[in-house]
C-alpha cells in the first residue's frame, strides 16, 4: 500500500503528461461539479482531485479494518491485554505533524497569492516537519523496544506497532510526494493540481494521525 | 493531442499516434484496451486452470481409490484434495469472477461506452494489472513449494491458516504464498476501482447523464465503489494474518490452542475476528463478481429483443441498492459461528431484503423481454442463461438467509450448489455473453454462431446437470469439503448421484474446448466485423473494430439520448444510436 500511494502521486503529478492528459486545458482542479455532465475539455485536472478523493476513502477503510480489529481485539474474554504506556514523545509527534498542516496551509496560500518564494519557504518547512514526525516516530519504537516492548510482546503493543507502522509508511508516500513536488513538478497546471491533491492527501494523513492517537492514548 | 477545439457539440482533436515497438504496445501498453484484453486473457488461463482443479476433485468423490499419475503416491489424499477446494475457489473467486468481467470487459468497455479516450490514469491502470499478473504468479507458485498448496479454503480460515505448517501440508509455504496473493491482488483492485470511479464521475462525454449511462456502465461503476470499500478490509485483514504467522503476534489465534498434541504460543486473539473482516469484504465480493453481469445481461436482453431495458431507472437503481445492502449482510455466512440471534435475526432480514432489488431487476429482464423481437444469437442465449441460473441460484438464498435453516444446511452441499449457480456459473454465462456480444469489436473479427450455440446448450444442460442434483445431496445431509463420501455410512448412498454430477462435469467440461476453438479460431480466420454487426446503440458501436488507440479516431462523440433506443416509433432504423444528432434521426415520413 504505501509504495503504490507514492506512485499514484507520481501519476497524479504527471498530469501534464499522461496519455489523454496533455490534451485537456483545465483550470487548478477546483473540485468541479461532478455531477453534471460537462465536456472533456478540463477533466484529467479535476479527475485528479476526484481520484485523491476516492483513493483516501480506500485508505479509510483500510485503517478502519485496523481500527476495528482493535477494538474487537481487546473485548476479548481473556485478551491478555496490557494497556501500553504510549511513548511520551507521541505528544511532541502528534504537534509536529499538526503543525505540518498549518505550514501546508500557509504554503497553499503562499501559491494562490503568486507568492512563489513563500510557497517554497513553507512547503519545504512541510516536508521537514513530516520527516520529523517520522524521525521521531522511529524514535518512539526504539524507546518501546529498548523497554522490551516488542511486537508480538502483548496485543496492544501489537496494534501500536501495526498503526504507527501502516500511517508512517503512508505518511512516508505523503514526503515523497511533497519532495516532488518541490523539485520536479513545474509545469504550471500540473502544478496546481499536485499541490491540491498532495495537500488533501497530508491533512488527511494529518487528522488520521490524531484519531489512532487518540485511539491509542485514550481507548487503551 | 495536442489541441483541440469545440464544433458543435462534438470535439475534434488530432487522432492520437500509437507507441511503437512490440513492449510498450502489448507488454506494459498503458492503453485500456490492451490492459482490458490482458485481464481477460489472464482470467482464461486462471479460468482453464480452476476447471482442471473442479474435475480432479469430481474424480476423487466418485472414484477416490483411483491411481493418478501425477500425485505422489499415486492416490489423493485427503489433505491433497482440500488443496484443490481451496485453489479452485481462490482461482475462480479472484482470478476468474473478479478478473475477467471487470478487470476485463470493464476496462475495455467502460472508456468506450462514456466516450472517453482512455481511463483517468492510464499509467495506474497498468500497475493495477501487472500487480493483479504478480498476485496469479504467487498463487500458481502455492503449488510448487515444498508443502504444495494451502488447504484452508478459499476464505482461509484461522486458526487453521494462521499457524504455519502445523496444521497440515501447504499450510506453511503455501499458505503464505495464498496471503501474499491476495494482497497483491486487494491492492491492485483498490487501485482499479479508483480508476474506475474517476472515469466515470470525471470522463464522460458531453450529454452523457449519469441517467444515459448503458446499464454495463452501472455494473462497472457499483462493481468499483464496493471493491474500494471492500479490498481495503481485505488487506488489513490479511497484513495481520500475515503477522500472526510470521512474527508470533496473536491477533486472530486464541490462547491454549492444542494442535498435533503441541499447545501453540498465542494468547486471546478471536478466529471470528478473521472471518468478520474476511466476510465484510467476501459479502461485497459476490456482487463484485455479479453486478458486472448483470449490466451485461440487461445490455444485450435489450439490443436482442430489440427493445429499451424495461424500467431502466428502477435497473439503475437496483443496482446500487444491492451494492448497498451488499454492505449489511455478512453476517449471513457466520450463522453458524455462535452468533447472537438478535444479530442473526437481524442480518437474516437484511439478506432477504436483497430479494427485492434483485427481482426488480429479474422483472424488468422479462419485460425487457415481453413483446420484443427477439434474436436468438449466442449472446443472447448466454444472457437468458445468465437470467435463468440467477434466479434459480438466488431462490436458493431465501432459506440460507434464515438461520434455522443455515444451521442445517451449512456444512453442506446445498450451499455449494446455490453459490455455484448463483455466483459462479451465473457469472460466467454473464462472462460468456460479453465474450460474445463483444469479441467483433475488440478483435474486429465475428466468432462462428452455430459453434457458440452449441457451446450455449451444452453449458446451460451441463450447469443444472450439475449443480441441481447438489441440491438434493446437500438436503440429504452430504457434507461439503469430505474427500470421501463412499466410507461415510449415511452418505454412501449419494454416490450415483455424485456419479452422474462428475459424468455431466466432463461433459460441460469438454464442451468448454468449443469455446476455445471458437476463441482462438475466430481470432485469426472470423470473417470480418462492421463496426455495429449487432444493430446497437452505445458509443462502442460507432467506432472502428477494433477501436483505434484514442478509441474514437480524433473525434469525440457528444451524446443525444438514452443507451436503448430500440424500435422507437416514427423512426426509419429500429435503433438510434446515442451520439446519433437529432436531426439527423431519419424519420417515417
Amino acid at each position: 500500500m504505501p509504495s503504490t500511494i507514492a506512485t499514484e502521486d507520481i501519476e497524479l503529478i504527471h498530469s501534464g503528461k499522461g496519455p489523454g492528459g496533455g490534451n485537456f486545458s483545465g483550470d487548478t482542479g477546483n473540485g468541479g461539479d461532478s455531477g453534471d455532465s460537462s465536456g472533456a475539455s478540463s477533466v484529467p485536472q479535476r479527475a485528479y482531485v476526484t481520484g485523491m478523493f476516492i483513493g483516501l476513502a480506500g485508505i479509510l477503510m483500510f485503517f478502519m479494518a485496523f481500527v476495528s480489529a482493535y477494538i474487537v481485539r481487546k473485548g476479548m474474554p481473556a485478551s491478555g491485554w496490557i494497556p501500553l504506556q504510549v511513548p511520551r514523545l507521541l505528544w511532541l509527534n502528534t504537534l509536529v505533524l499538526i503543525a505540518s498542516s498549518f505550514t501546508l496551509a500557509r504554503a497553499h496560500s503562499c501559491f494562490t497569492a503568486k507568492d512563489e518564494d513563500g510557497f517554497r519557504h513553507w512547503w519545504a518547512t512541510t516536508t521537514i516537519l513530516g520527516t520529523l514526525f517520522v524521525a521521531g516516530q522511529i524514535l518512539a519504537w526504539r524507546q518501546l523496544a529498548a523497554e522490551g516492548i516488542f511486537l508480538a510482546s502483548n496485543p496492544s503493543s501489537s496494534f501500536f506497532y501495526v498503526f504507527t507502522g501502516a500511517h508512517g509508511l503512508h505518511l512516508l508516500g505523503g514526503i515523497l510526494a511533497l519532495l516532488y513536488v518541490q523539485f520536479r513538478a513545474t509545469r504550471k497546471v500540473a502544478r496546481g493540481t499536485a499541490i491540491e491533491v498532495v495537500s488533501m492527501y497530508w491533512h488527511f494523513m494529518d487528522g488520521l494521525w490524531v484519531f489512532l492517537f487518540l485511539l491509542l492514548y485514550l481507548g487503551r | 493531442m495536442s489541441s483541440h477545439a469545440h464544433a458543435g457539440g462534438s470535439t475534434v482533436h488530432a487522432p492520437m499516434a500509437e507507441p511503437s515497438g512490440f513492449i510498450r504496445k502489448y507488454i506494459f501498453s498503458v492503453d485500456h484496451k490492451v490492459i482490458g484484453i490482458q485481464y481477460f486473457l489472464l482470467a482464461l488461463t486462471a479460468v482453464v486452470i480452476g476447471i482442471v482443479l473442479s474435475l480432479l476433485m469430481r474424480f476423487h468423490l466418485v472414484w477416490p481409490n483411483a491411481t493418478l499419475p501425477f500425485v505422489s503416491g499415486g492416490q489423493m489424499s485427503q489433505e491433497q484434495y482440500l488443496a484443490l477446494v481451496t485453489m479452485h475457489g481462490t482461482i475462480m473467486v479472484f482470478f476468474v469472477l473478479t478478473t475477467a468481467p471487470q478487470g476485463g470487459f470493464g476496462n475495455y468497455f467502460l472508456p468506450i461506452q462514456i466516450g472517453a479516450p482512455d481511463m483517468a490514469f492510464p499509467r495506474l491502470n497498468m500497475l493495477s494489472f501487472w500487480v493483479t499478473f504478480l498476485a496469479f504468479v504467487s498463487i500458481i507458485a502455492a503449488f510448487v513449494v515444498p508443502g504444495g498448496a494451502p488447504i484452508s479454503g478459499w476464505t482461509g480460515y484461522t486458526p487453521l491458516s494462521g499457524l504455519g505448517e502445523i496444521t497440515g501440508p501447504g499450510e506453511g509455504w503455501g499458505q503464505t504464498l495464498w496471503i501474499v496473493s491476495i494482497s497483491l491482488f486487494c491492492l491492485a483492485s483498490l487501485l482499479g476501482a479508483l480508476n474506475f470511479i474517476a472515469t466515470t464521475i470525471d470522463l464522460r462525454a458531453p450529454g452523457m447523464s449519469l441517467m444515459r449511462m448503458p446499464l454495463t456502465v452501472w455494473g462497472w461503476f457499483v462493481t468499483a465503489i464496493l471493491g474500494l470499500l471492500a479490498f481495503g478490509i481485505l488487506l488489513a485483514g490479511g497484513i495481520l494474518l500475515l503477522l500472526d504467522r510470521s512474527a508470533g503476534t496473536s491477533f486472530f489465534i486464541p490462547a491454549g490452542l492444542v494442535v498435533n498434541d503441541q499447545i501453540q504460543a498465542h494468547s486471546g486473539g478471536s478466529p471470528l475476528l478473521w472471518q468478520h473482516l474476511f466476510w465484510f469484504f467476501g459479502h461485497p465480493e459476490v456482487y463484485i463478481a455479479i453486478l458486472p453481469g448483470m449490466g451485461v445481461a440487461s445490455h444485450v436482453l435489450s439490443t436482442f429483443a430489440r427493445k429499451p431495458v424495461y424500467g431502466y431507472r428502477a435497473m439503475a437503481y437496483a443496482i446500487c441498492a444491492i451494492g448497498f445492502l451488499g454492505f449489511m449482510v455478512w453476517g449471513h455466512h457466520m450463522f453458524v459461528s455462535g452468533m447472537s440471534p438478535y444479530s442473526g435475526f437481524a442480518f437474516s432480514v437484511l439478506t432477504m431484503s436483497i430479494g427485492v432489488p434483485s427481482a426488480i431487476k429479474t422483472f424488468n429482464w422479462l419485460g425487457t423481454l415481453w413483446g420484443g423481437k427477439i434474436q436468438f444469437k449466442s449472446p443472447m442465449l448466454f444472457a437468458l442463461g445468465f437470467v435463468s441460473l440467477f434466479v434459480s441460484g438466488g431462490l436458493s438464498g431465501l432459506f440460507l438467509a434464515q438461520p434455522a435453516v443455515d444451521n442445517m444446511l451449512h456444512a453442506t452441499y446445498y450451499v455449494v450448489a446455490h453459490f455455484h449457480l448463483v455466483m459462479g456459473v451465473a457469472a460466467i454465462f454473464g462472462i460468456f455473453a460479453a465474450t460474445y456480444f463483444w469479441f467483433p469489436k475488440m478483435f474486429g473479427r465475428m466468432m462462428n454462431e452455430p459453434l457458440a450455440k452449441i457451446h450455449f446448450w451444452f453449458t446451460f444442460v451441463g450447469a443444472y446437470c450439475i449443480f441441481m442434483p447438489m441440491h438434493f445431496i446437500g438436503i440429504a445431509g452430504g457434507i461439503r469439503r469430505y474427500a470421501d463420501a463412499s466410507a461415510v455410512g449415511f452418505l454412501a448412498h449419494l454416490q450415483p448421484v455424485h456419479q452422474f454430477m462428475t459424468i455431466a462435469a466432463f461433459i460441460t467440461g469438454a464442451a468448454q474446448l468449443l469455446f476455445l476453438c471458437n476463441f482462438f479460431y475466430s481470432l485469426k480466420f472470423g470473417p470480418r466485423a462492421s463496426k455495429n454487426p449487432w444493430n446497437a446503440t452505445t458509443l462502442e458501436w460507432i467506432t472502428d473494430s477494433p477501436p483505434p488507440i484514442d478509441n474514437f479516431g480524433g473525434h469525440y462523440p457528444s451524446v443525444y439520448r438514452g443507451p436503448y433506443e430500440f424500435s422507437v416509433p416514427g423512426v426509419v432504423d429500429d435503433f438510434i444510436p446515442q451520439s446519433l444528432e437529432p436531426s439527423q434521426v431519419a424519420r417515417v415520413k
